[in-house]
């Protein structure tokens, strides 16, 4: 087999599974569609006279302008409790106080003075609760949808109508200052823009001052009818410091501070809307749907009395879309086509002339009609266009709107009870309104059953040709290539087929489809195989060929992905699992007998007689392996970020950043500890490498970890000293402080990249000699520290390894006497893959690791130690067959997919999207992205996937780390029953044979090595591949569950963002694998024929 | 192997169920309002002293094994010392077991280590009053090919069960049902009950099974 193929297959199962997961996702994630109707003034969403009042008054759309200018203050992340007072919940005693609680004093003071002329609102918000989303609600009165929730960094501009534009038709001019979502949502809009930079959050001033020093200029200027502010520092202030920090308090008082000069200046015919787009969660992020990131505040204010009743003691709730047909129909605008939102009829009551004994009444009921007609409009042009909507309940409410629409022109004819009627009426239409609204958000939500189901079943197909495939690929005589050339045939002739379909039908061709079909057609020669083989000889066992307590293990594992709970709760069931799976290895190690001590054995009469070899580790070892390995995980854990749906959960105080700690020493403290944490995984790593005297190796790779790599430690250090202090600096400081701190990430990832490229340059890392060896020494693998000092130091000498060498290159030439003299030494053959792949990971874990905050290095390091000790205790459990095949257990890899997944969460991340690490994207960018939106996307990437990238490249150590062991054990071995090591076993060779080939093993037998990480890479992705289908599966059986939204999508979405990323980090470690073993080989054909001149 | 040592096994291993159940319904008799959820420590301390006295009784007086030397009375004193020392650091293991494991390390210490006396009631002092202070035993008993006796495979069976009953009884916990035993450490010690009588009653029935099978090195 060779290498190529092996890539290629595991290329290919790889894209079967990105098929599914895309076919899936399709059927899964639908998008709302957005109508491109406009409405206009001269035409009225539906048949009947002009409402009430507008008879005759110039510039009177659908309804009469109530105000001609408004200013809206949009303060980014209000959560409706930052307007509330500073309240004491027990009478008597002082009210607690809390950081953003009674800062927005000014709009407590008017709805105690002028109780007519303001009113606070709870707004309820429709997640997803990200800027983008609630900013396209707030014009267009819609609903978007979940899947747009992705595209906040490339935002589009707004292709259904909305306020703006129907306040540019009119003729109004719109000044806009603050966040520059807006240049993107709406370009050209605006009169007069002042845009500022929305994407560091970490900056809690600019947008903020940039908005006062042009908002009363522009206020008294006059050029104007709507103002809009967008004030980000709140938002900022929470993501960087979360609400109960005192900035916050800082903040909202500034924001007071504008809101009362607002008040100030106002002029009788304008009206000031103070409004949050969301709310924030306790940790000051938002994104998802809980109480706290809903509820945002809206605030009412007009010279002129506005309200006919004084406020109620609690505020209302409102949805807040309502605010967009009420801000049209009081500016005299149309209300925007697709607007689901229900009309704030309180605020039409006064105002109109008092002719009429029911004037208020009636206005209010005449706005709603006009609302509900235009809802009922839209309803009616949607449902022609998709079949989205329910049609039962689109039938009912069709009749409820045409029987309350009756009975309004009626009344209007034939004015009658007046009181009653009108009360009547409001109560329909409002019905129908909110009936309308559930009805959209219901239907937004629905799911193709069929692509969700073909991606189920293509996922399946996957791991079972996984778990086939890898059984298969040890056994003797394995024919690979019509393994894969006969799936591409297929794959090919299918995906032909439909497109000749699609194009002659003339449809249009969905690259998702194609791809599936692509995938199901290369799948259907193997299904058929294994339908046909299904009944012959092979027995069922095959098929499981997972150990029993494993296949528990992972049976329990993807079990939990169907219940909410223990997807919210799987950062502390993670660790459990993979403490029970150390403990049962500890535990087989014992019972099988490898682990006891040789004495009690000999005691207990039995060990005497026993066949089984000597243990390879001695118990307390194992032991010590495991208890250490809980031990770091349990440690690990303390970095625990709480899921939102936990209340009673504390998050770790230790995943924010240095710089939002307040006290100087502990900050002080911490820094230093954090930089022992990147000193510690450096020197681990070269104390690893310098055991298996692989630093010796006068190789560049070599030569950039003992030189390089301090280096980036270094930069990295200085990196965390200037993000913590930065804002400590004095301000002359200011501008060098930004430079280096844009500069040094950049340079410290330039070198973890020039790192790896030399590592792919000149992987070997040996060091040869030449010279005349007089003497072996039977100390020849002793690792030795420091430089060599004698000369048995000197004589390193493979002579195992050379034979192998010499039998494979000049098994023609005669051959020299065993025990003459060997002139070429070479270090460290025995360790070369391991040390090419633990230095890669330490080059891509140092990147990763400044892409988290500061004190999440320590989480690197224990992860380090953590896979140390768990590939220690996997081989001390895993046999070593000579010459082959080699296999990797099960156990191995299901311990590693644990351990990625718990250090996925105790990096800080969470499955939902409030939990993104946004500030990544800042690492070395400090200014922002401009308008390149996919270095951002790849940082913040980085960050979240940082511990699935790492395993998945890694996960070649689970083959490789059981012959480097080797060394510490003792010399004999058991061979394989059928294996033919005994007969390879020459009598004058038995001697070298003792010395520890390590993994020299693996390239005595390429074929068998070929398989081996064949096999590998496909339990790895057998176990992934489980696990994204369990996903799956719950989120198409559980789509109707309260929690698909806010649990099951997002998890679903995370893991299949995992599974990509892990399979691509799995293509490079195999290949990393390849490279090194291509590079020995050459390295062993140059020696020879260097020897042989 | 005869019927009669199987029987024997039933017995004990019987009665050390009954001293469970007596646990708890001999309590409520002397508190109100007692129950086992409510009163939770206090019926984990009533039925470790319980399972505990049944055992040193039935150890007493059914002798299993059969220990022929006569040994001195100071040499007894040293033995159940050391068995008491024996049982307290098994109660520390165990407690340092369950913060690995992801138990709170500061809230709720009386109740982990509670958990841990109950759980070590149950595999510590069988196997103390079966093998005595003797951790080589210990550990050949827990390997392949091990057990000696149908009383050391009973140890066997019930220490495992145990183990497995307070592993199993951990998964309710994230779950959002609000049930008041879903509190950390209640399902636990309810699962290592449940699977303490579950390897009771299956011991000496699963050796009854498989009598043919068994065959001991020493009888
Ligand atoms: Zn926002
Ligand atoms: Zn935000």
């Amino acid at each position: 087999m060779r290498k190529v193929s092996v890539l290629l297959f595991l290329a290919w199962v790889c894209f079967l599974f990105y098929a599914g997961i895309a076919l899936f996702t399709s059927g899964f994630l639908l998008t709302r569609l957005e109508l491109t109707n406009q409405s206009s003034c001269q035409e009225l969403p539906g048949p009947g006279p002009l409402p009430w009042g507008s008879h005759g008054k110039p510039g009177a759309c659908w309804m009469p302008s109530r105000f001609s200018r408004v200013v809206l203050v949009l303060i980014d992340a209000l959560r409706f409790d930052f307007a509330q007072p500073q309240r004491s919940h027990v009478p008597g005693e002082p009210p607690v106080s809390v950081p953003f609680l009674g800062k927005l004093g000014s709009l407590q003071r008017i709805l105690e003075s002028q109780p007519h002329h303001g009113r606070l609102y709870r707004s309820q918000v429709d997640p997803p609760t990200t800027t983008m989303q609630r900013l396209k609600a707030l014009t267009t009165g819609s609903l978007p949808t979940f899947i747009d929730a992705g595209s906040n960094f490339a935002s589009h501009a707004i292709v259904e109508d909305n306020v703006i534009q129907q306040l540019n038709s009119a003729g109004r001019r719109v000044v806009f200052m603050g966040d520059d979502t807006w240049r993107d949502l709406f370009p050209g809009a605006f009169s007069q823009a002042f845009f500022f930079s929305s994407f560091n959050v970490r900056d809690l001033h600019t947008v903020d001052n940039g908005i006062l020093e042009h908002l009363y200029p522009t206020l008294d200027g006059g050029s104007w009818d709507v103002l809009i502010a967008h004030f980000l520092g709140v938002d900022h202030c929470g993501h960087k410091h979360g609400p109960h920090h005192p900035e916050m308090a800082k903040k909202l008082s500034q924001m007071d501070q504008v809101i009362q000069g607002l008040i100030e200046r106002l002029e009788n015919d304008t009206l000031l809307v103070v409004a949050g787009d969301h709310g924030m969660t306790m940790n000051g992020d938002h994104g998802g749907d809980s109480e706290l990131e809903v509820s945002a505040a809206l605030f009412l204010y007009s010279p002129t009395a506005l309200f006919p009743s004084v406020p109620p003691e609690e505020p209302e709730v409102i949805p807040q879309v309502s605010l967009v047909p009420t801000l049209a129909l009081l500016l005299g605008l149309p209300i925007p086509f697709g607007n689901t939102g229900e009309v704030m009829a309180e605020l039409f009551s006064g105002g109109s002339d008092s002719s009429h004994p029911h004037s208020s009444a009636l206005a209010q009921v005449s706005a709603l009609h006009i609302n509900a007609q235009q809802v009922s409009r839209f309803l009616h042009t949607y449902s022609a266009a998709t079949q989205d909507l329910q049609v039962k309940e689109l039938h009912r409410l069709q009749t409820l709107f045409s029987k309350a629409s009756a009975r309004y022109q009626h009344f209007l004819r034939d004015p009658q009870e007046a009181e009653a009627a009108l009360s009547t009426l409001t109560a329909e239409f409002q019905q129908f309104l909110r009936g309308a609204r559930a009805l959209c958000i219901e239907s937004w939500a629905r799911f193709s059953l069929v692509r969700m189901a073909g991606g189920a079943a293509l996922l399946a197909a996957a791991c079972l040709l996984c778990l086939l495939a890898s059984q298969l690929a040890v056994a003797p005589g394995f024919l690979f290539r019509p393994l894969l050339l006969i799936p591409v045939a297929w794959g090919l002739t299918w995906t032909i087929l439909y497109a000749g379909v699609s194009v002659t039908t003339g449809s249009k061709i969905d690259l998702v489809v194609l791809g599936a079909v692509a995938a199901a057609g290369s799948l259907l020669p193997f299904l058929w195989k294994a339908w046909v083989s299904r009944g012959s000889k092979r027995p069922l066992a095959p098929l499981l060929p997972v150990p029993r307590p494993v296949l528990i293990l992972l049976l329990i594992r993807l079990a939990t992905f169907f219940s909410d709970s223990f997807v919210v709760a799987e950062a502390r069931a993670t660790p459990f699992l993979l403490g029970s799976l150390v403990f049962f290895l500890v535990a087989q190690l014992h019972w099988e007998g490898q682990l006891l001590p040789p004495k009690p054995l000999t005691m207990s009469r039995l060990g005497s007689s026993a066949p089984t070899a000597p243990p390879r580790h001695s118990g307390a070892h194992a032991l010590w392996l495991g208890i250490g390995l809980l031990l770091f995980t349990r440690l690990a854990g303390l970095f625990h970020r709480c899921p939102e749906e936990t209340p009673a959960c504390r998050s770790s105080p230790w995943l924010s950043p240095l710089a939002s700690m307040v006290g100087g020493r502990a900050k002080n403290l911490w820094y230093g500890a954090c930089v022992g944490a990147l000193v510690a995984l450096l020197v681990v790593v070269r104390l690893w490498l310098r055991r298996y005297g692989n630093l010796k190796s006068p190789e560049p790779p070599v030569l950039f970890v003992r030189w390089g790599m301090p280096l980036m430690v270094l930069g990295t250090a200085a990196y965390w000293a200037l993000a913590s202090g930065a804002e400590e600096a004095p301000p002359r400081l200011r501008a060098l402080v930004a430079g280096a701190s844009a500069v040094l990430p950049r340079a410290v990832m330039g070198l973890a990249a020039l790192g790896l490229v030399l590592l792919l340059w000149r992987p070997v890392t040996v060091l040869v000699k030449a010279g005349a060896a007089t003497s072996r020494t039977r100390t020849i693998l002793t690792p030795f520290s420091g430089p060599p000092t004698s000369q048995a130091d000197l004589d390193y000498v493979v002579p195992q390894i050379y034979r192998h060498m010499q039998e494979e290159f000049q098994g023609r030439l005669e051959r020299t006497k065993a025990q003459g003299p060997i002139t070429v030494a070479a270090y460290q053959l025995g360790s070369v893959y391991s040390a090419a792949m633990v230095t890669a990971l330490l080059l891509l874990a140092f990147p990763l690791m400044l892409l988290h905050v500061e004190r999440v290095s320590l989480v690197f390091l224990l992860l380090f130690l953590q896979s140390f000790l768990l590939l220690h205790l996997l081989a001390a459990g895993t046999p070593v067959a000579t010459p082959g095949p080699f296999t990797v257990l099960w156990q191995a890899v299901s311990a590693w997919v644990l351990l990625a997944t718990q250090t996925f969460y105790s990096t800080g991340h969470q499955p939902v999207f409030s939990a993104i690490h946004w500030h990544a994207a800042f690492v070395g960018f400090p200014d922002g992205h401009g308008s390149s939106t996919w270095l951002p996307a790849l940082l913040v990437g980085a960050n979240t996937f940082a511990s699935h990238l790492l395993f998945a490249v890694g996960c070649p150590l689970l083959l490789l780390w059981p012959f480097l062991c080797e060394r510490q054990g003792p010399k004999r071995r058991q061979p394989l029953p059928g294996s033919e090591s005994e007969a390879r076993v020459r009598p004058e060779e038995e001697e070298e044979l003792q010395e520890p080939l390590m993994e020299m093993r693996l390239r005595d037998a390429p074929n068998h090595f070929n398989a081996a990480l064949l096999q590998l890479g496909l339990k790895y992705l057998f176990i992934l591949g489980a696990q994204i289908l369990a996903c799956a599966l719950a989120a198409s059986i559980l789509r109707r569950h309260l929690m698909v939204w806010k649990v099951f999508a997002p998890k679903f979405i995370f893991e299949a963002v995992g599974f990509i990323v892990s399979s691509v980090g799995l293509l490079l470690g195999i290949a990393l694998v390849m490279r090194v073993d291509v590079a020995v080989s050459s390295w062993f054909k140059k020696l020879v024929l260097a020897q042989q001149r | 192997m005869k019927d009669t040592d199987i029987k024997r096994l039933l017995y004990t291993n019987l009665l050390c169920v009954f001293s469970i159940f007596l646990s708890i319904f001999i309590p409520s008799f002397f508190v109100d309002n007692f129950s086992v959820l409510e009163a939770h420590l206090t019926w984990l301390c009533i039925c470790s002293a319980s399972v505990t006295t049944v055992n040193l009784l039935s150890y007493l007086v059914v002798k299993p094994n059969v220990s022929s030397k006569r040994s001195s009375l100071s040499h007894k004193v040293t033995r159940a010392l050391k068995c008491c020392v024996f049982f307290l650091m098994s109660c520390f293991l165990l407690h340092i077991i369950f913060v690995l494991y992801g138990a709170p390390l500061i809230e709720l210490v009386l109740e982990t280590f509670l958990f841990a006396v109950v759980l070590s009631t149950f595999t510590t002092v069988p196997c103390l009053c079966l093998l005595g202070p003797n951790l080589k035993a210990w550990l050949r008993v827990f390997s392949r090919n091990g057990v000696t006796s149908i009383w050391e495979n009973s140890l066997q069976i019930t220490t495992i069960s145990s183990f497995t009953g307070a592993w199993l009884g951990a998964f309710p916990i994230p779950l959002d049902w609000e049930r008041p035993w879903q509190v950390w450490p209640i399902s636990c010690t309810l699962g290592a009950t449940f699977g303490y009588v579950a390897g009771l009653v299956i011991s000496p029935l699963w050796i009854y099974w498989n009598r043919k099978q068994l065959t001991y090195k020493n009888n």
